[in-house]
């Protein structure tokens, strides 16, 4: 861009507007986040953070998120390597149903999953005679998790492939190489910066998901509560500090994915 | 893709796997009571105060986690497989729930424990900012234009429907039992109510710490806690001419605790409530205890006003439930003319 035509006072009133805009919703509540979180001082901060059930709530949302980003990601994947690379019938309808997490309200999404394996449910007897606990235990709260998170990485990947298109791949098999070998040495090396990115955005979604999850996880304390829900019962129990400070570790959680994404990143590029 | 990278890959399910199967190796009795709301800071003190004596008693450890909300929607939970070793939730009508869908309590679980099975009582009072600023001094000036009165919803919460039958009681005596100048005085205090939380928490929270709204109408013991306590200073108690006696029911969940393998332990826990020690905690918690030695010891705590029972204005709480909270119940009809 090298004629700029406006006048100077728009340009910085356009810069006003974006730089306060990104102030108000971004920069100010995360600063107000570790502001309440600090606000007793960095001993109470790590004090409350050593609870029993904060570390409970903190393993139980890496487990989960550990469980349902993979998962996602061998599905994401798989489902856009077939849905780009490939013509069959019924494509448009899988796409819909891949989407389909995404339309569905999360309250919605965790009341699935009580009427399907709830006491009252539709396995719901089956599995307590053969002892098995899904609903209000962490099964359902990973089960959830998948499927709030179900679409990010295929939708990440889908237009990346399809912008690309089958060249690459068709001359692989052109000399001779096989559909798993074309996969993994020329999709998939094509694709990672958009699986890099669907991680992180299926990862963080994961993470915080508070809808779904306070649905099915029962509430139990040090047992199947994930932060965001042990965010939100430190609040109710007038306990801001520590509110804050769990809230301030999701936050910080975000925050070193970005990193990682940009490590990753320079390194990649300069590894080329 | 060769096996280092297939190892990395699949190493986040073994770190997993390995966290779960962590957590399962624990070895000791655990309880799962789940509550109502406004219960938490009352369970925290009572779980350690038994913990204490069980394992003196028996040399067992015993872990009592702890889940609360609105007490509607924890029965809800229970009845849709939250394997609850006991409940005890704001008012015996959610308990029958549980007993009518599910065959995990049995009908006649009310007569198992002393005083119908509630080991503590409350009642519903005001709370309002220092000064009371808006001369809020009984029912009557609650409706009156104006005023914004912070209480959660009766579908979902338990203490807002004693909170609504309170309410309902005042109305009747004041009218000569006349139910349709009741029905206007409730539906007149539901026109100054702003936000409809869904639980007793969620209601303080707004009042107290969101600064909405002149007056909450709460349980007594979640309205000391706040006098006392998380707000000291800033908050003042009204009593009410008349008010409700407010029963939580406690009770074993038969099912899940035989499944589980934690009748006796669960039955002594519900036993320890009724103990010495437990109903001081109680007490310490302002819940009005039911052992008159402990009541006599806090009795400056408790102010003194008349209250009605349940059974006395409405017949027992499944005739309230059904005439007034029911789809299309009184409480409906109020809440839709707004």
């Amino acid at each position: 861009m090298s004629a700029r035509t406006e006048p100077k006072i728009i340009q910085y009133f356009l810069i006003f507007i974006a730089l306060a805009f990104f102030g108000l919703f971004i920069v100010l509540p995360l600063v107000c986040v570790f502001h309440n979180a600090l606000a007793k001082g960095w001993g109470i901060y790590f004090k409350t953070l050593q609870d029993r059930d904060a570390i409970a709530a903190m393993k139980m949302t890496v487990v989960t998120a550990l469980i349902a980003v993979p998962l996602n990601l061998i599905f994401g994947v798989v489902a856009s390597w077939a849905i780009a690379k490939f013509d069959f019938k019924g494509k448009n309808f899988l796409l819909t149903l891949i989407d389909l997490p995404l339309s569905v309200s999360p309250v919605i999404a965790g009341l699935i999953f009580i009427l399907l394996f709830g006491a009252q449910g539709l396995l719901g007897p089956w599995l307590i005679a053969h002892n098995i606990r899904i609903i209000f235990a962490m099964p359902a709260v990973i089960l959830v998790t998948i499927f709030v998170t179900f679409p990010i990485v295929a939708r990440e990947l889908i237009p990346i492939m399809k912008s690309q298109g089958n060249e690459e791949e068709e001359a692989a098999m052109t000399l001779g190489a096989s559909g798993w070998k074309t996969f993994w040495l020329v999709s998939v090396p094509n694709i990672r910066w958009g699986i890099l990115y669907g991680i992180i955005l299926c990862n963080a979604r994961a993470m915080g998901e508070f809808g779904a999850v306070s649905v099915v996880s029962g509430h139990i304390r040090g047992l199947t509560n994930t932060l965001p829900l042990h965010v939100e019962i430190l609040y109710n129990e007038y306990q801001s500090t520590a509110a804050f400070a769990a809230a301030s570790i999701l936050a910080l959680l975000a925050i070193f994915t970005l990193i990682a994404k940009s490590i990753v990143e320079v390194a990649v590029r300069r590894g080329i | 893709m060769n096996k280092q990278s297939i190892t990395s890959f699949l190493m986040p399910f073994i770190i997993g796997l390995a966290f779960i199967t962590s957590a399962a190796a624990e070895n000791k009795v655990t309880l799962l009571n789940v509550s109502y709301d406004p219960t938490r800071e009352l369970y925290q003190a009572f779980n350690q105060s038994f913990a204490q004596n069980w394992l003196k008693l028996t040399g067992t450890v015993v872990e009592v986690n702890q889940s609360h909300g609105g007490s509607g929607k924890q029965a809800r939970a229970v009845i849709d497989g939250l394997e609850a070793d006991v409940v005890t939730l704001a008012l015996a009508y959610d308990i029958d729930s549980i007993a009518n869908l599910t065959n995990l309590i049995p009908k006649t679980w009310q007569k198992r424990l002393p005083n119908a099975s509630a080991p503590y009582t409350s009642t519903i009072v005001f709370l309002v900012r220092k000064g009371n600023p808006r001369n809020i001094k009984d029912w009557d000036d609650l409706v009156k234009p104006g005023v914004s009165v912070i209480m959660p919803n009766p579908k979902t919460s338990g203490g807002a429907r004693w909170n609504y039958l309170a309410a309902w009681g005042y109305a009747l005596k004041k009218w000569n039992n006349d139910e349709n100048k009741a029905k206007d005085f409730v539906a007149a205090l539901y026109k100054n109510v702003p936000v409809l939380d869904s639980g007793a928490r969620g209601s303080t929270t707004t009042f107290v710490e969101r600064k909405i709204g002149d007056v909450l109408i709460a349980w007594e013991n979640e309205a000391y806690l706040v006098a006392n306590q998380t707000g000291k200073g800033e908050f003042e108690i009204v009593m009410p001419s008349l008010s409700i006696l407010a029963e939580p029911s406690v009770t074993l969940v038969d099912g899940d605790a035989d499944r589980h393998g934690t009748r006796k332990v669960a039955q002594a826990y519900l036993e320890y409530l009724y103990s010495a020690e437990g109903q001081e905690i109680a007490a310490k918690n302002y819940y009005r205890p039911r052992m008159e030695s402990v009541m006599a010891k806090y009795a400056s705590q408790f102010q003194k006003v008349e209250l009605f029972t349940i059974d006395d204005v409405f017949n027992g709480w499944k005739a309230a439930q059904a005439k007034h909270f029911a789809d299309k119940g009184i409480f409906d009809q109020i809440f839709q003319v707004k």
